[in-house]
């Protein structure tokens, strides 16, 4: 039943599947879920979006159709940021979120690289919770991000 | 106790941490497996330890493990442990791995709730924070069941913006996994959307937008409150959510539809953001409010801002919206088609995909052949990949969408080496079929060259028809042997099982003409080459795997060599042989059957044998045919029949067969009465422009018809201006130069050749006035199939009650006409009145509502209505007449227009003209524009001094242009518009207008 999240039946649901981050070499980075997936499913997804994501180059436009879905993703560096949404939603507005997205990072980490994000796995995932909660935005103003961010860091 | 806890901070010392992890993993790329492996047997000693530094640290790398793929539901108590831990930085942890590992069926997960709801419930609004994104990951039925109180509190009473935000959003998982929590949750959800936070309002609107588009019945309640939300948010992301709403409220609710119209448009022309404005875009053409033409156009325009940016993105959004405006306002659209053109250049492939959709949809006569001949420059361009297949398959559809109908001239199309002509087709195009079989030889020839890649896309299938026609047409053929020669190619039999057949079957067609021709000769040898040559070549057919193929092969080569045995007797056969396809097909109307009259006697719907119910003992008397038999007699009594009483039965029925001249026998006479069908001498056939080769040896370039094309056109053109010039002249001199129709119009080409259904046959006695007799031709019905009505019209009326007395009970009631009619309840009858929902006192007016369906807007409707009341004092009914005018100017919408725009509109050609001639205008020119401007919807486009363009736009999307001129007291309005009736209408309200002054 978990794998029918992917199935049209939850078509309508205009929320986020999942944020993946992944380098060119289809290593993870990052992946955050926001429908039930088993690990069988989730290793699947994550190879497939690789596989259709990096054979795209720069001329290429950044949405791809994937399963009954579609990918918003953009590139920065090495790094391959996807949002898998509703064939139906907004594209440029995720596209938006992904960069706005971006911005957050590269501010909090001071000029973010992939290495960063790598040693720092589990603040990047704060930073996107702090972003996205449930598969719908939560915050984007960045200054209101960072500042949290911020708190959080201090209590450790 | 206290030595076990030193001896764990010591060895924590020793301990891996993520960092070292990463790094380790990062300097084992050979076997990183394997040092995964003891890295997890490292974390599981860890995990034993009571320290929970230790094991935070230990779930904090098992996490990172998790991401990359390595199963760690094992320790899933574990991460149950360091969720529980007091220390936020651990707490953190434990919930990441929680959320990243955890789901439905992992059973610790019950062991939380109590965890759960103690942190949902703490001071720290951290503690609370991660336990709301952890649930939200990981939320099961029983968690929600159990914690959706809890949840519920942190939204009414939560102090803090941020928890309450966050508990917000988490309502639709809780109300996915518990549903029952929906209807107490809904009120305080519905709180929220005024809250006065933007943060909590957004996160609310979230989660209703998700609500409603499951069940959008539900929130209709709601839309003024989102209506209100929509014109005073800043926020983008949730003026996107809530326009997504009103996409899933408007279809229920079309009144919605023409309320949003305005606040959109204004979104349209603000907004900066690139996101908002596609989401109007697209929710504006979406289709629930293509009545309202002008924001067609705004969107189209917008649209064309998009497909012209550089950004890709933005570029396929536009051609992908441009496409949904395609099915309904085709118009807009192809005035584009320049635009869209220039996509096909594009080096990503998705675009020119999309393009070539479009492209698809905007064919018109007019345009077929440019179109089609800039995608065969493409095809030769994108040569060996699967665009080009992608290309060659648009360009048959294109050709043959909507069974040929934009094709004008068919001898252009027929040298296209791709398009495929379906055997229906090539019959009823008479006129041309000697030249089409010229043509199809030549493709059968070099077959070769389309087999191969042609295969994988069907395009062979052309070459099912260019055997068939050969075959049927034969007699026409120049080289018929050739062609035989060509059928029987063993290469043949790689092709599809369903062409081999029909290649066999033609082929034995062709056989007879070319045994025919041979015959006459004196040398029989050469009539006994060719049999021996179809024996030599059978068999190879007769192998083939399909059942079709085989059959035919067979039968064929048997006829064959019994032919040939004949021949070496000298006995001549090619008569009796070509008798076997005698008959010329001719092309029967896809309605003729429906035309053949009744011959008079003749009742279809009676009997012709005993109807199998009745026993025999009703045999004798009479029946009602058509009355009502009991239902126990009409079950047939099988049962009851015996072998003697079906023998007569039979004797009976055969015998009444005989005598009846309207069953059709079992004898070979049919063949006989084929031949005798009138030929084709008796259909009316055009003659064929000579200007045109009728064999053009080889396939010809495309480009030589394009250019014929375009010369026949200027040609007609030229000849139609002159006779228009004429008839102005014996009108009035010296005016409309303006209008001298630029380019042609879909109207002004005429085809090349008269041949369609009009001139195919037809049986005896076929009653030509049918209503749908129509002439398919019709460019208006190809083009303004969408625009035929009913429209609804929603009409206010303003009641205001003059007298000094309350009135109650009111009625509206209008006399419908044919064109109009007032929409009433279900159930009430055609001439009911409605009551109007309100009473008025003394000294109040009120509005209300009613909705007309409108069959045509070109027409002006004048309806009459009587309004019904009681007056509350003397309780007296009284009744009070009016007339309700829908001029043609109501259905008018003030669209502003671009001059350049405007310019391209007049130089389409697609508008006709007329004018009108106000004398006696007594007023300044600004106010005299300002009037039409007011009174009949329209905008100005440009001023010069005394003379003014002007532009409107009907709820049909019918372009008016007017251009007026004054010169003294007299103003002369030149107007174009594409229903002219529509334009001589609106003039004349325009004229009504100025007399009054």
């Amino acid at each position: 039943t978990r794998r029918s999240c992917m199935s049209a039946k939850c078509k309508k649901i205009l929320q986020i599947r999942f944020i993946l981050i992944q380098n060119r070499a289809g290593k993870t980075r990052l992946a955050k879920w926001y429908m039930q997936f088993d690990d069988d499913e989730k290793q699947k997804l994550i190879e497939e979006v690789h596989a259709v994501v990096t054979v795209r180059d720069a001329k290429h436009t950044n949405f791809v159709e994937f399963r009954n879905f579609k990918i918003i993703y953009r590139r920065y560096a090495g790094l391959y940021f996807c949002i898998c949404v509703d064939v139906t939603d907004n594209n440029l507005a995720y596209l938006e979120g992904i960069h706005n997205f971006v911005e957050v990072l590269n501010e909090y980490f001071h000029n973010v690289c992939e290495l960063d994000l790598v040693f720092n796995f589990y603040k990047v995932y704060t930073v996107v919770d702090e972003m996205f909660l449930a598969g719908e935005i939560r915050e984007t103003s960045q200054t209101k991000v960072l500042k949290q961010l911020l708190m959080l860091q201090s209590l450790e | 106790m206290a030595l076990k806890i030193v001896k764990g901070s010591i060895d924590r010392m020793f301990d891996k941490n993520l960092q070292d992890l990463v790094r380790g993993i990062r300097n084992h790329k050979e076997d990183e497996a394997k040092y995964i492996s003891t890295c997890i047997d490292e974390i599981k000693q860890e995990l034993k330890q009571d320290n929970i530094a230790v094991k935070a640290n230990a779930v904090c790398k098992l996490t990172y493990l998790q991401m990359l793929g390595y199963d760690v539901s094992w320790a899933a108590f574990n991460i149950v442990e360091v969720m529980s831990s007091s220390k936020f930085t651990y707490k953190r942890i434990g919930y990441l791995a929680a959320s990243q590992c955890f789901h439905e069926s992992t059973d610790v997960i019950m062991l939380t709730t109590n965890q759960i709801r103690k942190d949902l419930s703490s001071p720290n609004q951290y503690d609370t924070g991660v336990a709301l994104t952890g649930l939200s990951c990981f939320v099961t039925p029983d968690l929600a069941r159990d914690l959706a109180n809890d949840i519920m509190t942190l939204v009414s009473h939560g102090d803090c913006v941020k928890r309450k935000r966050c508990s917000v959003l988490i309502m639709y998982k809780v109300f996915l996994k518990y549903p029952e929590s929906l209807r107490p949750a809904f009120p305080r959800l519905k709180e929220k959307l005024e809250d006065p936070d933007p943060g909590v309002q957004s996160a609310a609107v979230n989660v209703i937008c998700e609500l409603a588009r499951r069940n959008p019945k539900n929130y209709l309640s709601l839309a003024p409150l989102f209506f209100k939300l929509m014109t005073s948010s800043t926020n983008n992301w949730v003026l996107i959510k809530i326009i997504k709403l009103f996409g899933a409220l408007t279809p229920l609710e079309p009144r919605l539809g023409k309320k949003l119209i305005e606040p959109l448009t204004n979104l349209i022309h603000s907004t900066s953001a690139m996101s908002l404005l596609y989401e109007c875009v697209n929710t504006v053409i979406a289709g629930q409010y293509c009545s309202s033409v002008g924001s067609v156009v705004l969107c189209v325009q917008k649209l064309r801002i998009l497909i012209e940016d550089s950004d890709q993105n933005l570029k396929y959004l536009g051609l992908l919206a441009m496409s949904k405006i395609l099915k309904t306002h085709p118009k807009s659209v192809q005035s584009h088609k320049d635009l869209i053109l220039q996509c096909l250049d594009d080096k990503d492939e998705s675009i020119r995909l999309r393009a070539l959709d479009l492209l698809y949809g905007m064919v018109s006569k007019k345009n077929l052949m440019e179109i089609v001949k800039k995608l065969m420059l493409h095809v030769d361009k994108a040569e060996g990949t699967t665009y080009r297949d992608e290309l060659l398959t648009k360009i048959i559809d294109i050709c043959s969408q909507s069974n040929y109908q934009y094709i004008t001239n068919f001898e252009w199309s027929v040298s296209q080496p791709v398009t495929p002509h379906p055997p229906g087709i090539s019959v009823s195009w008479w006129t041309i079929r000697v030249f089409a079989v010229a043509q199809m030889a030549t493709l059968l020839d070099n077959a070769h060259l389309l087999t191969g890649s042609m295969q994988r896309n069907g395009i062979c299938e052309v070459l099912y028809a260019a055997a068939w026609i050969c075959g049927e047409f034969s007699e026409h053929l120049e080289n018929p042997l050739q062609t035989l020669e060509a059928m029987l190619r063993p290469k043949v039999a790689t092709l599809p099982g369903h062409i081999q057949a029909v290649y066999v079957q033609n082929a034995a067609k062709l056989f007879a003409t070319v045994l025919k021709s041979q015959e006459g000769n004196t040398d029989s040898t050469t009539a006994q080459e060719t049999s021996q040559l179809m024996i030599d070549r059978l068999p190879l057919f007769v192998q083939s795997a399909n059942l079709e193929v085989q059959e035919r092969a067979s039968c064929i080569l048997q006829l064959v060599k019994y032919i040939q045995k004949l021949q070496q007797k000298d006995v001549e056969v090619a008569e009796e042989v070509i008798a076997l396809f005698a008959g010329e097909l001719n092309p029967v109307a896809p309605k003729a059957q429906k035309k053949v009259p009744v011959p008079e006697g003749l009742d279809l719907d009676a009997w012709i044998n005993e109807p199998p119910s009745e026993s025999e003992s009703e045999d004798e008397q009479p029946k009602a045919i058509f009355a009502k038999e009991e239902p126990k007699h009409s079950r047939p009594r099988h049962t009851e029949v015996d072998e003697k009483e079906l023998a007569r039965r039979r004797e009976a029925r055969k015998q009444e067969q005989a005598n009846n001249p309207f069953y059709i026998k079992a004898s070979p006479s049919s063949q006989k009465v084929y031949q005798d069908a009138p030929g084709v001498e008796h259909i009316p056939v055009v003659q064929i422009d000579l200007s045109v080769p009728l064999k053009v040896p080889g396939l010809p370039m495309s480009d030589q018809y394009v250019k014929l094309e375009e010369e026949r056109r200027q040609k007609e053109r030229a000849e139609k201006k002159k006779k228009e010039k004429k008839k102005r002249k014996e009108k009035r001199s010296g005016r409309g130069k303006k209008h001298d129709s630029g380019p042609e119009s879909e109207e002004d080409i005429t085809p090349a050749h008269m041949v369609d259904i009009v001139t195919e046959e037809m049986p005896e006695n076929a009653l030509p006035s049918d209503d749908d007799d129509k002439d398919p031709n019709d460019p208006h019905k190809i083009l303004s199939l969408h625009f035929f009505g009913p429209f609804q019209v929603v009409v206010s009326v303003i009641f205001e009650n003059k007298c000094d007395s309350f009135l109650k009970s009111m009625e509206f009631n209008v006399l419908d006409s044919l064109n109009s009619k007032l929409q009433r309840p279900e159930g009430s009858g055609p001439h009911d009145g409605l009551t109007v929902p309100f009473q008025l006192p003394p000294g109040v007016s009120n509005e209300a509502r009613f909705v007309f369906t409108v069959q045509s807007i070109v027409m002006p409707q004048k309806l009459k209505g009587t309004l019904t009341f009681i007056v509350k004092d003397s309780s007296t009914h009284e009744k009070l007449d009016f007339k309700l005018h829908f001029t043609c100017t109501s259905y008018l919408i003030t669209t502003p227009c671009y001059s350049d725009a405007f310019a391209k509109l007049l130089e389409s050609g697609d508008l006709k003209g007329s004018s009108v001639r106000l004398e006696g205008v007594n007023m300044p020119f600004h106010h005299l524009l300002a009037r039409i401007c007011f009174h009949h919807h329209f905008s100005v486009v440009e001023r010069i001094d005394s003379c003014a363009s002007m532009y409107s736009r009907s709820i049909q999307g019918h372009h008016v242009c007017l251009l007026v001129k004054t010169s003294g007291q007299t103003v002369s309005i030149d107007a174009k518009c594409d229903e002219p009736t529509l334009l001589g209408n609106v003039l004349d309200e325009i004229k009504q207008t100025f007399s009054q002054c």
